[in-house]
């Protein structure tokens, strides 16, 4: 009989072998549906403006280190995925400068300046695509597909037209490179999910709330749609960056909420105004602007629904 | 350095309103998306604090402690309605794109912050001299945002067009201006760049050796400080009233 051997070590008793690298490259990966079928929708255009927007995002980030005699984080794809999904958030047919434009944006000010990865306050991607958004409203709001400018399903929706949802499914509309098909999008987020990376708490939670908030006040922005109209819901879950914004920017591990219950509010809250924005807004898309504001708010969301730890409360 | 160059210096320079001290944020912010604006807005500004400087560095022995923020108030607001007029009737073009910020030079925390700290202590002439190095500081802070905006912004300096506009009806290639620079959000990223490079510069400058000498014994920072022999030499202690 041999003696127990009974090892003492301080904490983390658990391990994983999840590294920020990792799970960024996991990320990136499940954007390729996304991305490849945005490149069969819009041709080489598109292929371009994915290029610029991560090269230029890759080579910032390491430029900014190298200047700064900081440690070069490269390696860890998280500029890629901040590229990646810039690109994924663009117009095909805008000039590839304007995409390397925002991704110098995005890594520079908004995650750099603010201490890099882990310690910027909104999603790099986001505020570079509402920046270029705001400085070229032109170029960001036109949508060319097969040759002809045309405005997007969600903008029919908003002036009371129909819409084609299966085409809104597939991804053979106007919009930008990488939002269009909400198959490939859900793809890369099954794959996510699997992996283990993202859960169903944020995405889930912003699907539901936003489609309850759409079913019960879709007949005020369009009289002819009824309480819970299925086919309106359907056209604005399927339309616009809803799905790709849940699935891959609400869930960015840095600007959203650590705690469980934090999860579901942030969700909730990011349904209501994007739905907000949506239906009464000025114009006819408004996920991005709901994900960043909804960034902002993390950090009280954070403190209002922090966890007890076990044993304390209780009756007093 | 005598105390007239040293207080012209101090306020330009080393205490300049927009750049160190971040007073007058919000005119700072609201009105220089162009440069023109920003010259504009900086002199009447000037204008004002040495107008009130003088006054207030006059009756300095006759306002009493516990009033003197009303008293400044006065003070300060009388000028600001005179140049409010002046400009309404002299340059019109400048007073309508101004608009509310001319009035609301009243509660510049620069003015009523020199008035507290230096003019109500200090004789008529350097209270004059801080009021003018101040008031270029100022001017010179917000014509410097104005202009990187302006040129960002729109591509023009002072109003002339000095890139070319892209035409993409005609498919002519040029400038495609950054319009998110003459809105807000371009004033925080302007004014945080400059700050961020004149730190630099200094921060340079010191290291190659033009150190200034701490003076022994001084830790009241240099507005309060009637003793001209130092000549400003103390960097702010940051406990100074502002």
């Amino acid at each position: 009989m041999s003696e127990i051997k009974l090892k003492m070590s301080s904490s983390p008793h658990i391990r994983d072998k999840a590294t920020s690298g990792n799970i960024m490259l996991m990320v990136a990966i499940a954007l390729l549906p996304a991305a490849g079928f945005g490149v069969y929708n819009f041709k080489l255009p598109a292929l371009i403006m994915l290029i610029s927007t991560t090269v230029s995002a890759v080579l910032t980030e390491y430029i900014y280190e190298r200047l700064m005699h900081k440690k070069i984080t490269i390696n860890d794809f998280s500029a890629v995925v901040t590229g990646l999904l810039l690109g994924l958030n663009m117009p095909a047919n805008a000039p590839w400068w304007m995409g390397a434009l925002g991704s110098v944006f995005g890594i520079l000010i908004v995650k750099q300046l603010f201490g890099g990865l882990g310690q910027n306050f909104m999603n790099p991607a986001l505020g570079a695509r509402c920046f270029l958004l705001i400085s070229f409203t032109g170029q960001m709001t036109t949508f060319i597909y097969d040759g002809v400018s045309g405005p997007t399903p969600l903008a029919l929706l908003k002036s009371g037209e129909s819409v084609d949802s299966m085409k809104m499914l597939l991804g053979t509309i106007p919009g930008t490179i990488g939002e269009t098909s909400v198959i490939a999008i859900i793809i890369g987020a099954i794959f996510l999910i699997l992996m283990g990376v993202i859960d169903l708490r944020i995405p889930g939670t912003y699907i539901v709330t936003f489609a309850v908030f759409v079913g019960i006040f879709g007949q005020f922005q369009n009289p002819s749609v009824g309480f819970f109209d299925p086919q309106y819901i359907t056209a604005h879950l399927c339309g616009g960056g809803l799905m790709l914004g849940a699935w891959f920017m609400a869930t960015d591990y840095v600007t959203s909420p650590i705690t469980k219950r934090g999860q579901i509010v942030y969700g909730a809250i990011l349904g209501i105004l994007t739905g907000l924005f949506r239906l009464f807004g000025g114009s006819a898309e408004g996920v991005s602007y709901a994900i960043i504001i909804s960034n902002l708010l993390v950090p009280l969301i954070e403190r209002v629904t922090l966890p007890k730890p076990f044993g304390k409360g209780g009756e007093k | 350095m005598n105390t007239c160059t040293e207080r012209l210096y101090n306020g330009i320079v080393k205490e300049n309103p927009t750049f160190v001290l971040m007073l007058g944020m919000c005119p700072t912010l609201a009105v220089t998306t162009s440069a023109i604006n920003g010259v504009g807005m900086g002199l009447s500004t000037t204008a004002v604090l040495v107008m009130s400087n003088l006054l207030i560095s006059l009756l300095r022995k006759v306002i009493p402690d516990s009033l003197r923020i009303p008293a400044f108030i006065v003070v300060v607001a009388s000028f600001v309605t005179i140049v409010d007029f002046l400009l309404e009737g002299f340059i019109p073009s400048l007073y309508s794109a101004l608009g509310l910020y001319i009035p609301l030079i009243v509660v510049n925390c620069i003015i009523l912050g020199r008035a507290e700290s230096y003019a109500s202590k200090n004789p008529v002439i350097p209270s004059i001299f801080d009021g003018i190095g101040m008031g270029l500081g100022f001017t010179v802070g917000l014509t410097a945002i104005g202009i990187v905006r302006e040129v960002i912004g729109a591509g023009q300096i002072f109003g002339a067009q000095i890139l070319p506009l892209a035409d993409e009806a005609a498919g002519k290639g040029g400038y495609v201006p950054v319009t998110i620079f003459i809105l807000a959000p371009g004033a925080f990223l302007v004014l945080a760049g400059l700050t961020a490079l004149q730190n630099k510069v200094k921060n340079n400058a010191a290291k190659k050796g033009r150190k200034t000498t701490e003076a022994a014994g001084c830790g009241e920072g240099c507005e309060s400080c009637t003793n001209g022999s130092c000549s400003g030499k103390v960097f702010p202690t940051g406990n100074e009233k502002e």
